[in-house]
């Protein structure tokens, strides 16, 4: 596993497609944080020392950075046939998909580290110095990258249904953006009994993502995050079983 | 025993692809296995490295069965897939370490040095697999199928697409290697078979129409068909007519005065007192070896119009 993980790893930084899809990402988050004018999304236009238009926008950038480090992960394998290597080696299926996602996640942790620049700078701002909901942070991190993974889970999924790279990528883009927006969506349309609605809420990504913004890590969220990552990969490891039928 | 297949099938949807068939292969044989393109080949030998399961039947390689112990024949088993597919942004040590460290190879460098060396990548060692020649990579996948020193080696087509050189090359490898270690590689080319292997086994459209050692396989061959072929060369333009004193089944003209003349037994020594006879001049004169081509077309055609019939 440790070697899958090493292995992707390296791959990754070894495309352009790695630097890039990170940078953007960065850039992407300055710019809608720091520089552009959107109605009170802007850090500087928001009035108060925090973060949340961080951490508004990263969700939505992550639509397409996850997918973009997700996506070569099996179809590239199943593409140029080097998962006949890897099947033929001593290696159990779940040893390839924990490595691979790991490693996946682990990059997802890479491209938010620089973004504590935007705390460090959001903490020195405030008047008096400091004077930023630390909590609110730190669990809005945890809770984004959490989130992450669950994308990664998604896009991994993805990335095992084709060995077409774009598709792997439209796929996870799509997938994503379902289970981050949609059972929010439906339930905000209010069509069936409170609590229905309720329970269709907290299907979704938001809701969780949300609940632990709030800088309270609630056992109800983790098990969220975690069964659907469980989900995902278990949809991974069928896929992969049927490559080798 | 190295390898024991028995009973093996693989049925894909309606399409029998590998039908019902058995061999065994002794440790230490360099066994080729033959057969037109989609013939089984390759799935036969997916199914021994692990990588796709068999409909029916079984296989074990070094003693150990390829459902109940999967791991322990992915240990012992070194498999060279069709197309030699590598990563190709990885230099070639990293990928070597790679693959080192899935099988846990002690002492790693030296092992790779070691390997290296063997295979001949020497000269290219610094460099990006991507940026190799195709003999190059496929000295990379050799190197990756014997890392870590397994008792067995499953080649599928190792030297397709490569230039008379670089195969030439690769067989001294595979000779090599051949020497220790129990190979089974696939090919439709029949130089190599005779070139490397020393038994040969036949499949066709899922079954095996023939198992015997090379040499054997050609001499059975060669009895079955009496007849000799009798190459002449003259200096004389003739006419078939001419040769009518001679008591031969078929002479046919090859190309300009290279006569090809068919006789139920070795006539040479009657072919040059005619020749003398007549008057002419004979240039050259040679008996023509059936090639293991011939023998391949021979059984497989065969082959075919029976199962066809059975079917």
């Amino acid at each position: 596993m440790l070697q899958i993980f090493k292995k992707e790893v390296n791959l990754f930084f070894s495309s352009i497609i790695g630097y890039i899809s990170i940078g953007v990402f960065l850039l992407a988050t300055w710019m809608l944080c720091w520089f552009l004018p959107s109605d009170s999304n802007n850090i500087f236009d928001f009035g108060y020392a925090t973060l949340d238009s961080f951490f508004y926008w990263s969700p939505i950038i992550f639509f397409f950075l996850v997918p973009a480090i997700t996506m070569r992960t099996f179809s590239e394998e199943f593409r140029t046939g080097t998962i006949e290597t890897l099947f033929t080696k001593p290696l159990s299926d779940w040893q390839i998909i924990l490595g691979k996602y790991l490693a996946c996640w682990f990059l997802l942790l890479l491209a938010l580290l620089p973004t504590v620049v935007y705390v460090y700078t959001v903490y020195h701002f405030a008047s008096p110095v400091g004077n930023i909901d630390l909590g609110a942070t730190i669990g809005s991190y945890i809770g984004l990258w959490a989130m992450g993974g669950v994308f990664v889970a998604i896009g991994l999924f993805a990335s095992s249904v084709s060995s077409n790279q774009i598709a792997s990528f439209i796929i996870a883009f799509f997938l994503s953006i379902f289970f981050y927006l949609a059972f929010q969506s439906i339930a905000d349309f209010k069509l069936f009994y409170a609590r229905l609605d309720s329970f269709i809420q907290q299907l979704g990504i938001q809701y969780h993502y949300e609940s632990i913004s709030r800088g309270v890590v609630d056992t109800r969220d983790v098990v969220y995050f975690f069964s659907l990552i469980a989900f995902f990969l278990f949809l991974t490891q069928i896929m992969l079983e049927r490559k080798r039928w | 025993m190295s390898i024991t297949v028995q009973n093996l099938t693989k049925i894909y949807g309606s399409q029998k692809a590998v039908n019902n068939i058995s061999f065994e292969i002794n440790k230490g044989e360099i066994v080729g296995f033959l057969g037109q393109n989609g013939a089984g080949k390759s799935t036969t030998m997916k199914m021994i490295t692990c990588f796709l399961p068999p409909t029916s039947g079984t296989a074990s390689v070094s003693g150990y069965n390829i459902e109940t112990h999967p791991d322990e024949v992915r240990q012992r088993i070194g498999y060279l897939p069709e197309h030699n597919p590598l990563y190709t942004e990885m230099y070639i040590r990293e990928y070597l370490e790679f693959v080192g460290g899935l099988h846990k190879i002690g002492d790693l460098p030296k092992r790779i040095d070691e390997i290296i060396e063997k295979v001949g990548l020497g000269k290219e060692r610094k460099k990006l697999i991507g940026q190799l020649s195709k003999g190059y990579r496929q000295r990379v996948g050799l190197a990756q199928a014997m890392l870590h020193n397994p008792d067995v080696l499953i080649l599928d087509e190792p030297t397709s697409g490569l230039d008379p050189i670089q195969l030439e090359e690769i067989r001294t490898v595979i000779k090599e290697i051949g020497k220790e270690k129990t190979i089974m590689l696939s090919t439709h080319i029949m130089q190599e078979v005779e070139a490397i292997c020393d038994r040969i086994i036949i499949i066709n459209q899922g079954e095996i129409v023939a198992d015997n050692a090379t040499q054997l396989i050609k001499s059975n061959f060669e009895n079955e068909h009496h007849e000799k072929s009798i190459m002449v060369e003259l200096l004389e333009t003739i006419k078939p007519e001419d040769w009518q004193g001679l008591k031969v089944a078929k002479a046919r003209l090859v190309k300009d005065r290279i006569w090809l003349l068919q006789t139920q037994d070795d006539k040479r020594a009657q072919v040059f007192q005619y020749v003398v006879q007549k008057g002419w001049t004979i240039l050259s004169m040679y008996e023509e070896k059936s090639k293991l081509e011939d023998v391949f077309k021979e059984i497989t055609t065969q082959a075919s119009s029976h199962q066809t019939q059975k079917n």
